[in-house]
């Protein structure tokens, strides 16, 4: 059944909207859809780094996100410059500089297209492990250490005083985020994750009473995202990473008509 | 001020202080809160009341002089913001569990006591902000916390419910037995329960009790004129009740046609005039 490039890419794909979900509805409670930018494109640096060093293309992209968020946390305390500008320093130079690096090696052809806007036809069977490995990682902790860090993201002072400890979760979110981005980025490409994490995680707001509910939800509505994505691409001949927002964003669509029409029949 | 540690000390802050950007935002303070106790913050704005609160809970650690905070402290906190985004399904049970497990039965006889037991299912953003605000000390109660800290509680809350929120407080104190640290909101009202009052300008003012406070010369210099002329305190005592029929049950027994002048009143205002 592996053998199929399609089944791989379908599976991929799930694998990838399962954690999505979850770690997307916290990215918008905390207002951080610009931080998974920053974070994306910041894998274009990791990339380059991955072909001059010659390691895994998923580790490198990981390493230099992690690294990314270590330096965003870091400026948030050491300097009085306000958030969106730390991440716009960082999103941009280090988009930048991975496009500098990558020209710099005239030697190895790299297909930027495939980085910008994914290739999840292309998904191997190593990738397929490893996606499973790292989202079932990811999961495993979200789960762990949810409660304190919902209760962080409602209200940092709050869990500090009453024994929390904000600052490490939010750390191991931040890690848990350039998990997600390193193994996503072969499916929707760099320009795209934030989209598979933000807009499936909108679309389950509106049908959802509790943050956990939520969670599921965006996760339901990502894997529909990746199905209908990734059949239209193969209908209409179109680029599956693209598709797949499309599809997300469709369904959005129809959550907001939906709800609108249940809110008037009420 | 007693400033021994004993084991009774919740929380002590010994001479503590605080710098920002160059700016001390308290300095030299002083806070000793034991079990049993009502401490009440007051100041004019910007005095450092807040500070002084986070200082004592180790949200924020001061650059001068020692925080210590008894060991395995369960903390009680309703912070002065809470903002909810409007992208957080959140309901009041869930935020009621918001740091940690509670019996549903905790939870019920939390609310309860706050008077919004009817709102256990309500998605927060739907309330109103004094009923937020009862949920907020609701669940800051429902941990049964040995300290609890009170940002301005009753911000947002009616005259009357303001009233009773002060009498829960007081009650709160000897049901858990636990030490409260009160942030007034309103520099000439103190609850009658507080058994000592610190008045801030980045220093200790003056403190003492409420009584103590309202006359001390330092209080009359920082707050001045006729807005000084009154510290404003809830007096609550249940020496007498109305009936409903109008007659008057006194604590003896008795039941007399009207109150005496020298009872105790509910639900109205003492002032001591202090000028």
């Amino acid at each position: 059944m592996l053998d199929d490039f399609f089944t791989r890419a379908l599976i991929a794909g799930i694998g990838v909207a399962l954690v999505a979900g979850p770690l997307g509805c916290l990215i918008i409670w905390r207002r951080l859809s610009y931080y998974g930018d920053t974070l994306s494109h910041s894998a274009l640096l990791g990339v380059a780094l991955a072909l001059v060093f010659q390691i895994n293309i998923m580790l490198a992209v990981f390493c230099v996100c992690a690294l990314v968020s270590l330096m965003v946390l870091l400026l948030q305390r050491r300097t009085l410059l306000p958030s969106d500008a730390i991440l716009g320093l960082l999103s941009h130079s280090t988009l930048a500089l991975g496009l500098v690096c990558l020209s710099l090696m005239s030697w190895i052809r790299v297909d930027l297209m495939a980085l910008l806007f994914g290739d999840i036809l292309a998904v191997s069977r190593f990738d397929l492990m490893l996606i499973f490995t790292g989202g079932v990682g990811v999961l495993g902790v979200l789960m762990v250490i949810w409660r304190p860090l919902f209760a962080a993201t409602v209200n940092s002072e709050l869990a500090h005083a009453e024994g929390l400890d904000p600052r490490r979760h939010t750390v191991v979110f931040m890690l848990l985020m350039a998990t997600v981005i390193a193994i996503s980025m072969k499916i929707v490409g760099v320009l795209l994750i934030t989209a598979l994490l933000i807009i499936p995680a909108t679309a389950a707001r509106r049908f959802s009473t509790g943050p956990e509910q939520m969670a599921i939800l965006a996760g339901v509505a990502g894997v529909t995202a990746v199905i209908a994505g990734l059949f239209g691409s193969l209908a209409w001949d179109t680029p599956a990473g693209p598709s797949i927002v499309v599809a997300a964003a469709a369904i959005f669509l129809a959550t907001q008509v939906l709800a609108a029409c249940l809110g008037r029949a009420r | 001020m007693d400033q021994t540690v004993t084991p009774n000390n919740l929380v002590t802050l010994d001479r503590v202080g605080l710098q920002q950007d160059g700016r001390w935002l308290v300095r030299g303070v002083d806070l000793n809160i034991g079990r049993g106790e009502i401490v009440t913050l007051i100041g004019p704005n910007g005095s450092g009341k807040s500070t002084t609160a986070r200082l004592a809970l180790g949200i924020l650690k001061p650059n001068e002089g020692e925080a210590t905070r008894a060991k395995n402290l369960r903390v009680g906190y309703v912070p002065q913001r809470f903002d909810i985004d409007w992208s957080l399904p959140l309901s009041v049970d869930r935020l009621m569990q918001l740091t940690g497990k509670l019996e549903a039965t905790a939870i019920n006889t939390a609310l309860e006591r706050a008077g919004v037991a009817h709102l256990l299912k309500s998605e927060i953003r739907h309330l109103s902000g004094g009923e937020f605000q009862r949920v907020l000390l609701a669940r800051a109660i429902a941990r049964k916390p040995d300290l609890l800290v009170l940002d301005e509680p009753v911000q947002g809350v009616d005259f009357a419910g303001e009233v009773a929120l002060y009498e829960l407080i007081s009650e709160i104190r000897d049901t858990l037995d636990c030490g409260i640290l009160l942030i007034s909101h309103d520099l000439h009202v103190v609850m009658a329960a507080t058994d000592r009052v610190i008045c801030l300008n980045g220093h200790v003012c003056c403190q003492g009790t409420p009584q103590a406070v309202a006359e001390s010369p330092e209080y009359l210099n920082l707050f001045g004129g006729s807005a000084a002329a009154t510290l404003a305190v809830y007096e609550h005592s249940h020496d007498h009740t109305h009936l409903p029929d109008g007659t008057v049950q006194h604590a003896d027994g008795s039941v007399t046609e009207h109150c005496h002048p020298d009872d105790g009143h509910h639900h109205e205002q003492e002032t001591t005039d202090a000028g």
